[in-house]
């Protein structure tokens, strides 16, 4: 599955500065949703200081996440299911203002 | 594809956000109004500015000083504040530090037309950062930091003689301060962090000279950012160089996982902190007047003199660690400065939080 993932409001300084990154997720069988999505980057993106990113199974409070330009929240969260050309941006709150 | 619409505009348009305040979906355009009008409405409930006056906002490139310059040069046009809008920006003196953020700023400037002002450390206090990093070494100067950004825009405000400052501070920014104090038991600045404005004529607490308003205050920096992303507004995020106050970082992680389980918990608290009211019979600290500087301290001497103090005479570790002995012989030879400096009390900046 092909996707676009955009690091902003200094969430892409946990991402070697990299605002937007393309990706291909493998096809298995289980359909995937931004859980399954969060556990992927964690194993994948993520080089240094998971735990500034991601708690639990979820990002950590203060990174927002929005779907094609929708708050997840509107959007069933983390069980969103994920479709072909989405695409997923976090902002974090937490940096500077 | 999102299946809830816009309560606002009775579902004609999808939903973009859910409303952190109300937990209500909204879409874009009735977001961006109601979110201009809430700031319009604190302005004109709160008396926040008088027509004629010129206002500086405390510019940092950041997200949130970003918004509320935006928002600000918007609502001044179309309600006809009458407002004499500046930007002013602050330079620690740091290679390569503030270099994205000023220019940052400097587009900010091209892009509202608001006249910029750029002041350095090196014309506030007579030291960069860099040179006093130099002077005390790394572990040290975050006491310099904390003091010294804390009291930049008055100082810069002084100097350019504005009726005004309004910063970014946001309603997240509140809340924190205000469990801050609650867990300190700081009573004087839980009473002072919940006001609006500090600093006029109904703030009975002495020393601010200029004063400061937070237009943003019941402004959720969910909704901030957010504001900032639909708009495409130009800011700039970093980490700060130096490692944040790890009692506030605290506090700060504690009101997002607050937030997580329910949103409105970020204003209750803010109504909690203004609901709180003092008993007569509590005894307030005193509040006193730097003798160098007349600006408020808790001391004769406040934590900023003190510490240019030491710059200037070579003793740059005079304001870190036990200071008493030293305050006092400075208060002997009183040798008063000539800038009017401004310092707000620093007392508990004196114990310091070192770099990692
Ligand atoms: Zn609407
Ligand atoms: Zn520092
Ligand atoms: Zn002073």
């Amino acid at each position: 599955m092909h996707l676009t993932l955009e690091f902003a409001g200094g969430a892409e300084l946990l991402f070697g500065k990299q605002k937007l990154q393309t990706i291909d997720l493998p096809d298995n069988n289980t359909s995937w949703t931004i859980r399954t999505l969060l556990i992927w980057i964690r194993e994948n993106l993520l080089r240094e200081r998971p735990e500034l990113f991601i708690q639990g199974d979820s990002v950590r409070p203060g990174i927002l996440v929005l779907v094609n330009d929708t708050d997840w929240e509107l959007l069933d969260g983390l069980n969103y299911q994920l479709k072909e050309n989405d695409n997923i941006l976090f902002v974090s709150t937490l940096h500077g203002g | 594809m999102p299946s809830a619409t816009c309560v606002s505009c009775n579902g004609q348009r999808p939903a973009a956000l859910v409303r952190p305040k109300t937990s209500e979906p909204y879409c874009k355009q009735c977001f961006f109004d109601a979110f201009e009008r809430e700031i319009h409405e604190t302005i004109v409930k709160e008396q926040l500015f008088k027509p004629g006056e010129t206002i500086a906002v405390a510019a940092s490139g950041g997200k949130d000083s970003t918004v509320l310059a935006h928002v600000l040069k918007l609502l001044n046009e179309r309600h006809s504040y009458g407002l004499k809008l500046v930007l002013l920006s602050i330079d620690e003196g740091i290679t390569g530090y503030r270099d994205d953020s000023l220019e940052t700023v400097k587009r900010n400037q091209q892009q509202y037309e608001l006249p910029l002002i750029i002041l350095t450390y090196k014309e506030l206090y007579g030291w960069s950062m860099d040179e006093i990093v130099k002077a005390v070494g790394r572990k040290n100067n975050c006491t310099f930091c904390g003091v010294f950004r804390r009291q930049a825009l008055d100082r810069g405000a002084m100097k350019l003689s504005v009726n005004k400052i309004a910063t970014g501070h946001n309603a997240d920014d509140i809340a924190e301060t205000i469990l801050m104090n609650i867990l300190r038991g700081d009573i004087a600045r839980l009473k002072r962090c919940t006001l609006i404005m500090t600093g006029d004529e109904s703030d009975d607490s002495e020393g601010s000279i200029i004063p400061r308003c937070k237009p943003l205050k019941y402004a959720y920096e969910k909704e901030i950012v957010l504001y900032a992303f639909y708009k495409r507004l130009d800011y700039f995020s970093t980490e700060c160089l130096y490692s944040p106050n790890a009692y506030r970082g605290n506090i700060r992680t504690y009101i997002k996982d607050l937030e997580r389980l329910r949103p409105s918990s970020i204003i209750d608290i803010i109504h909690s902190g203004e609901q709180l009211l003092v008993k007569q019979s509590t005894k307030m600290p005193v509040q006193r007047v730097c003798e160098r500087c007349s600006y408020c301290s808790s001391m004769p001497i406040c934590k900023a003199c003190l510490l240019i103090e030491g710059l200037n005479k070579g003793v740059p570790k005079l304001g870190i660690g036990k200071t008493e002995r030293y305050r006092k012989e400075m208060q002997k030879k009183d040798e008063c400065c000539s800038d009017q400096s401004l310092c707000h009390c620093m007392k508990e900046k004196l114990t310091v939080n070192e770099h990692n």
